[in-house]
């Protein structure tokens, strides 16, 4: 089998950033790291960015033939 | 506006009509049975409940769920949807497999192979179920089927009503959506269940209803364990709860095709993830939300929503309701402060056994429209 590759990449911040982020995760906050504090803020900012650039998944014929549908089944 | 698709798209597959022509050549292609389990599987990749998924996993995405709860490309994802096809099955880059049904031999869908290989399904259990007891349902399940998988995506689907019975109150995401828009509705409560409504879950719906515009009560039509509430009985009973006791226009009441795996934690996420693609905002999360006999911890599927700050659908956790005679209604941990003897808690063994007596349960416990329903069916339980 080839190698896996690496999990985890690198990413530099300040080191003031960083003891900042350590001091306060050391307060019971459920983090184990820096990494995972990191980790985490990222994956929430970045959901929020992606989500918005997300049209409605459906055209306006599509509308009005699952409207007809709906109203046929009694949900509209 | 109803939160963007899980993975940014919501998939849709075509389905083909079935005919002579189609199906002799189909029968040219690869074959490989599949169970009921898999042919849901695949009506729900089609509408794109299970978006972003197009197919069977690849085996970067099946190590990285079960290894960081996510796929390949960082989406969260918790438990593997897998092709399992017998140990000697051969394909190659190019090949179309044709996946036939286990009940009658007609053609489902078609798969592009992309790549074939083994899991240990001891790691599999491990991981998934937090277990390797063979008493667990789903552990027991991956246990019979075969190691060797096969992954691709789904290039087409034949057009198949999966229960006729309850075509009606079937509804894709794209049609979910369109409703949830027409109805004005920004906050939606999904609520997942696998049983006849009490009190309890009726208390569950409300109080989130409260702060919401509407709530999808989606119940889990499929196979059952023994001793279950049958699935005409759960949404008969939800229909009874919902005429009777629901503001017009704040419920949509539509059924899931859908194999419990009773996974606990990782399959709360997954219930949480189809209910986004419908396009909820919200999801209730209950005690031992799909677990199954002593195998997680009362709130461990609460836990496990703080691992996901970008699943894109918010949890609403609850606490177990009960009734409490000195309260004198209904009440749960967090605004009860009396003892145990005050409490009458909501059972489903305590129900069962009061149906199959043919008793009437107390009305603090069941609505008596709900229970009318359930003690006029014959068999309202699985055998
Ligand atoms: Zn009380």
């Amino acid at each position: 089998m080839a190698p896996q590759p690496p999990k985890y990449s690198t990413v530099s911040i300040p080191y003031t950033l960083h003891d900042r982020i350590e001091k306060m995760i050391s307060k019971k906050t459920g983090f184990k790291s820096v990494s995972d504090y990191v980790t985490y803020v990222l994956r929430e900012v970045v959901a929020m960015h992606e989500s918005k650039e997300v049209p409605e998944p459906f055209t306006v014929k599509d509308v009005e033939e699952i409207k007809s549908r709906l109203k046929a089944l009694g949900y509209l | 506006m109803a939160p963007a698709p899980h993975g940014g798209r919501l998939v849709q597959i075509a389905q083909i009509e079935a005919s002579p022509e189609k199906t002799k050549e189909l029968s040219e292609n690869l074959k490989v049975v599949i169970s009921n389990e898999t042919r849901v599987a695949i009506f729900n990749i089609s509408n794109g409940i299970l978006s972003p998924l197009s197919g069977f996993m690849s085996f970067n995405d099946y190590e990285n769920v079960l290894d960081s709860m996510r796929l390949s490309d960082d989406t969260p994802w918790t438990i593997p949807l897998l092709l399992h096809v017998p140990e000697d099955f051969k394909a190659g880059t190019g090949d179309e497999i044709t996946l036939v049904n286990q009940a009658d031999g007609s053609p489902t869908a078609v798969v592009s192979f992309e790549e074939s290989f083994s899991i240990s399904k001891r790691e599999y259990a491990k991981k998934v179920f937090g277990t390797e007891d063979e008493a667990h349902p789903g552990v027991a399940k991956i246990y019979s089927m075969s190691s060797k998988v096969v992954s691709g995506s789904i290039r087409a689907v034949s057009k198949f009503p999966l229960n006729a019975t309850f075509e009606r109150f079937t509804l894709t995401p794209k049609e979910t959506r369109i409703l949830f828009q027409e109805k004005g509705w920004k906050d939606i409560i999904a609520f997942q269940t696998r049983n006849a409504p009490h009190i309890g879950h009726e208390y569950v719906q409300k109080t989130a209803l409260a702060f919401a515009d509407g709530i999808f009560i989606n119940p889990v039509l499929g196979k059952k364990k023994q001793g279950d509430f049958k699935d005409e009985a759960i949404l008969s009973a939800y229909q009874a709860l919902v005429s009777n006791y629901y503001p017009k226009n704040s419920v949509v009441l539509s059924v899931l095709h859908y194999e419990m795996q009773y996974a606990g934690p990782r399959e709360a996420i997954m219930h949480a993830i189809m209910r986004k693609n419908f396009g909820c905002t919200h999801i209730a999360i209950g005690r031992d939300h799909a677990g199954v006999g002593n195998y997680y911890g009362p709130y461990a599927a609460h836990e496990i929503f703080k691992e996901f700050p970008d699943l894109g659908i918010t949890a609403l956790f609850f606490r177990e309701f009960f009734y409490c005679n000195k309260c004198m209604g209904i009440a749960n941990e967090k605004i009860c402060p009396h003892p145990e003897s005050e409490r009458l808690t909501f059972s489903g063994t305590k129900l069962r056994k009061m149906f199959l007596s043919g008793e009437r349960p107390p009305k603090e416990f069941m609505r008596p429209e709900v229970s009318e329903v359930i003690l006029k069916m014959k068999d309202a339980f699985v055998e």
